[in-house]
This record gives C-alpha cells, sequence and structure tokens, in this order.
C-alpha cells in the first residue's frame, strides 16, 4: 500500500498539488505542509471545533478528514477567508465586543459564525448559540460572542 | 464499487476498514481506539448518495450526508421522523460528512437513525461479493457496534417507508445533557391507522445495547384512539419494565429506566 498519495486541491484559491502521506489528516495537512497555522488543533476527535475548515461551502472538522480525501476538493481557512473580506462584519464585531481573549477558539468560532449568518441561522440569541454550540470557548463565556455574532449579522442584513 | 468490494473482502482485508463520512471512524483512529492498516476510501464511489421517491418508500443512498437528508425537500414531505432525528446529530459540521450508511453500520447504541429505521420498518440494502442482500432493520441491529453485515460488506442504501401523510403516526424525543451530545435515552413511536394508532411501534435508544422495541407498551396503546388519553399513557408507561437496559458514564440502568417512562409520557402526547 502507498504511504503517500498525490493530491490537488485548492486552498485559500491557490491550487496546491502534493504528494500527502496518507495518515495525516486535513488541519495538520494544511498546518504542517502550508504553513496555514491559523486553523487549530484541540480535541483531535470533532468535539471542540477549533480545526473548523471550510469545504466545498460547508464547514468541516479538519481533524476529522484526511488529506488525501481532500482531492479536487476546494478549502478556504481563516487566513483565505480573512484576506478575503468574507469575515470583515465578524473581525469588526468580535473586536467592538471583545469576543475573544487567548484566541485559541476564534478562527473555528468565526467559521462557523459566518456560515450561521450566511445560512439564515442567526435569528436571535438561541439560534447562534445552538449553532454554535459545537464550538468550545475556555475564556470568554460566551455572551461576548453571541453578542458579537447576533451585532454581524444585523450588519450583514441577515437577521 | 466492485474496487471497493474487492479491496474490502481481499487475503489481507483483516486489517482494513472501510471509509465514508469518517465522522465516527476518524476519531476511533486519532485516539487509537482502533488501529487498520489501509482504508478504503467510499467517498469517490457513484451513485451511492441521494434521495428517490420509489412509491411507497423513499430511497436514500447509503453515502447520503446527514445534511442532505436535513435540507431535502423529499424529505421534509416523506420521511418528517428523520428530519426531526436529524437535527439532533452533534453539529452542523458533523452533519456536512457524516453519512447514513454510516451510521447505521457502526451502530452505535446512542445514534438516532437506528432506532428511526427499526420503528417505521426500514429495509437495509447491501452488497457483497455473493451479491445484494435486504435485511429489515428490525433484524439489523444485534449488539454495541454489532450488525448483521458480515466482513466485507456494505451498505449501499436504506428503503424507508413514506410516512408524511395522514395514515401514519410519529413522534420522537431525546434527552441529551447538551445539544447535539450522544443521547442519554430517546424514543421513537411510530405507528399507522386514520384516528387510531394501528401496528404501533415503541423503540428506544441510547439505553441498551441497541434499540429496543418495547413490546409491551406497544401492546397497550395498539390500537387507541388518537389523541391518547392519560389513562392509556399511563397505563402504557407501567408497561416500560423488564428491559435490557445498559448504563453508561452519566446514567444508571435506574435512571434510563425512569428516562424512558418520561419519554415516553412526551412522545404520546405529542400524537394526534
Amino acid at each position: 500500500m502507498e504511504k503517500h498519495i498525490p493530491v490537488t486541491m485548492t486552498v485559500n484559491g491557490e491550487r496546491i498539488s502534493r504528494d500527502v502521506a496518507v495518515r495525516q489528516n486535513l488541519v495538520d495537512f494544511l498546518r504542517y505542509e502550508l504553513g496555514l497555522t491559523g486553523s487549530h488543533v484541540g480535541c483531535e476527535h470533532g468535539v471542540c471545533g477549533a480545526c473548523t475548515l471550510k469545504v466545498d461551502g460547508s464547514t468541516v472538522r479538519g481533524c476529522l478528514m484526511l488529506a488525501a480525501q481532500a482531492d479536487g476538493a476546494e478549502i478556504w481557512t481563516i487566513e483565505g477567508l480573512s484576506q478575503n473580506g468574507e469575515l470583515e462584519h465578524l473581525h469588526e464585531a468580535f473586536e467592538r465586543h471583545m469576543a475573544l481573549q487567548c484566541g485559541f477558539c476564534t478562527p473555528g468560532m468565526l467559521l462557523t459564525a459566518n456560515e450561521l449568518i450566511e445560512r439564515g441561522k442567526a435569528k436571535n440569541r438561541e439560534e447562534v448559540r445552538e449553532y454554535l454550540s459545537g464550538n468550545y470557548c475556555r475564556c470568554t463565556g460566551y455572551q461576548a460572542i453571541v453578542d458579537a455574532v447576533m451585532d454581524a449579522a444585523k450588519a450583514a442584513g441577515k437577521r | 464499487m466492485a474496487e471497493a468490494l474487492a479491496l474490502l473482502n481481499g487475503d489481507d482485508s483483516g486489517d482494513v476498514a472501510a471509509l465514508a463520512g469518517g465522522q465516527s471512524l476518524m476519531p476511533m483512529l486519532n485516539l487509537r481506539l482502533a488501529t487498520p492498516d489501509a482504508l478504503v476510501d467510499l467517498n469517490g464511489i457513484e451513485g451511492l448518495a441521494g434521495l428517490e421517491d420509489e412509491g411507497e418508500h423513499i430511497r436514500i443512498g447509503a453515502l447520503t450526508r446527514h445534511v442532505d437528508i436535513e435540507t431535502s425537500k423529499i424529505a421534509a414531505k416523506h420521511l418528517p421522523l428523520f428530519v426531526r432525528a436529524v437535527g439532533e446529530i452533534a453539529h452542523a459540521a458533523i452533519r456536512h460528512r457524516g453519512t447514513l450508511g454510516g451510521s447505521l453500520a457502526l451502530a452505535d447504541p446512542a445514534a438516532e437513525f437506528p432506532a428511526c429505521c427499526v420503528a417505521c420498518g426500514a429495509v437495509i440494502v447491501t452488497q457483497s461479493l455473493t451479491g445484494e442482500r435486504r435485511i429489515a432493520a428490525e433484524d439489523f441491529f444485534h449488539g454495541i457496534f454489532h450488525t448483521e453485515l458480515e466482513h466485507g460488506e456494505l451498505i449501499t442504501a436504506v428503503e424507508i417507508p413514506k410516512h408524511g401523510g395522514r395514515a401514519e403516526h410519529w413522534g420522537f424525543d431525546e434527552i441529551a445533557r447538551r445539544k447535539g451530545d450522544y443521547a442519554t435515552a430517546g424514543l421513537v413511536v411510530f405507528g399507522t391507522g386514520k384516528r387510531a394508532l394501528d401496528d404501533p411501534r415503541i423503540v428506544l435508544f441510547g439505553v441498551g445495547e441497541k434499540p429496543l422495541r418495547v413490546n409491551a407498551a406497544e401492546a397497550v396503546i395498539a390500537g387507541c384512539r388518537l389523541p391518547v388519553s392519560d389513562e392509556v399513557i399511563a397505563e402504557a408507561q407501567e408497561a416500560m419494565g423488564g428491559l435490557e437496559l445498559i448504563e453508561d458514564l452519566h446514567s444508571s440502568t435506574a435512571t434510563k429506566a425512569h428516562l424512558a417512562k418520561v419519554l415516553l409520557g412526551r412522545v404520546l402526547k405529542t400524537l394526534s
């Protein structure tokens, strides 16, 4: 059996071709091979949300996908979505509401919050809490995060 | 498909695992609870995903993602029980990858879909080197992570009876510590009939080694008029004893038994 597999994927708008170790998961690949360390690794079993990525238009746990499975996929990380301005409303709101302290959960939180707003599921605080309940924060106590997301949703005209 | 089956049935296939959504298998690998030598990635196989109306039932491909059931117009109209249940599965990111086939093949005792399949009489379609099998859901689940699947046999689809009409009645509820957690206890009721509950099935999940049908309680509510009266509910709750419950990290069997009764009351009250 091969230990490496050639894959081609689009990461933050850029086409990438690499021979990936078959056992390496997607978030480790992005961090170690591409230097995209903005996505973080917390629990490695899918529950904490720190590794959340956008793959083919939807949020995905980067620790539960193998890099080899991303062949042909379109991937966006916190770096790409920050640079292309997609997270502008959320960045501004998070800063204003002090919705981060150590920042470890923040990239995953932003990606999930962005999807929540885009999909029209930020109508009230209950909905926001429910959608974000798969992203753990050990610092803020969540209130400021919910405040920020509600504000960003309003600014985006989605509430 | 042929290639996948060959790989899963080869001479050195003892340590080869099938990878679908990966939302349960990958955690096992990451935590070193499973250490296969190789994985066969099923995600590239054509024709294994999607929902199709086949008249009496809806055929859902094994590789259909949970989110696709959640957002499907066909499911909204014909499979409301499954739409209700899918929202309880973990969180959005998990539902974007996890599959129906994977959920059934894994047979986690706390999973929602196995119980839903048993409750509505779904048929699980499989493929192996020797051909196709059609297995009734109630014959499929044997124990914790243990199903009727043989080594090297794959689920290809699930046929689920339509139940969105006036002549079908279903109810679903689940108790979990937090939204998206594995169920501490869950219950599905399914029955047919216009104003009465004919041929009802009561299926518990999260409390035993597999989805548990409660025949005694089913006998109590069989044929009863809808909405279910308080007397019948109380009688049905009394008939919830003698179940093969197992305890877990959070609950004793006594707690599970109590929650099962509570859930039956809640769910029966929702039927009309």
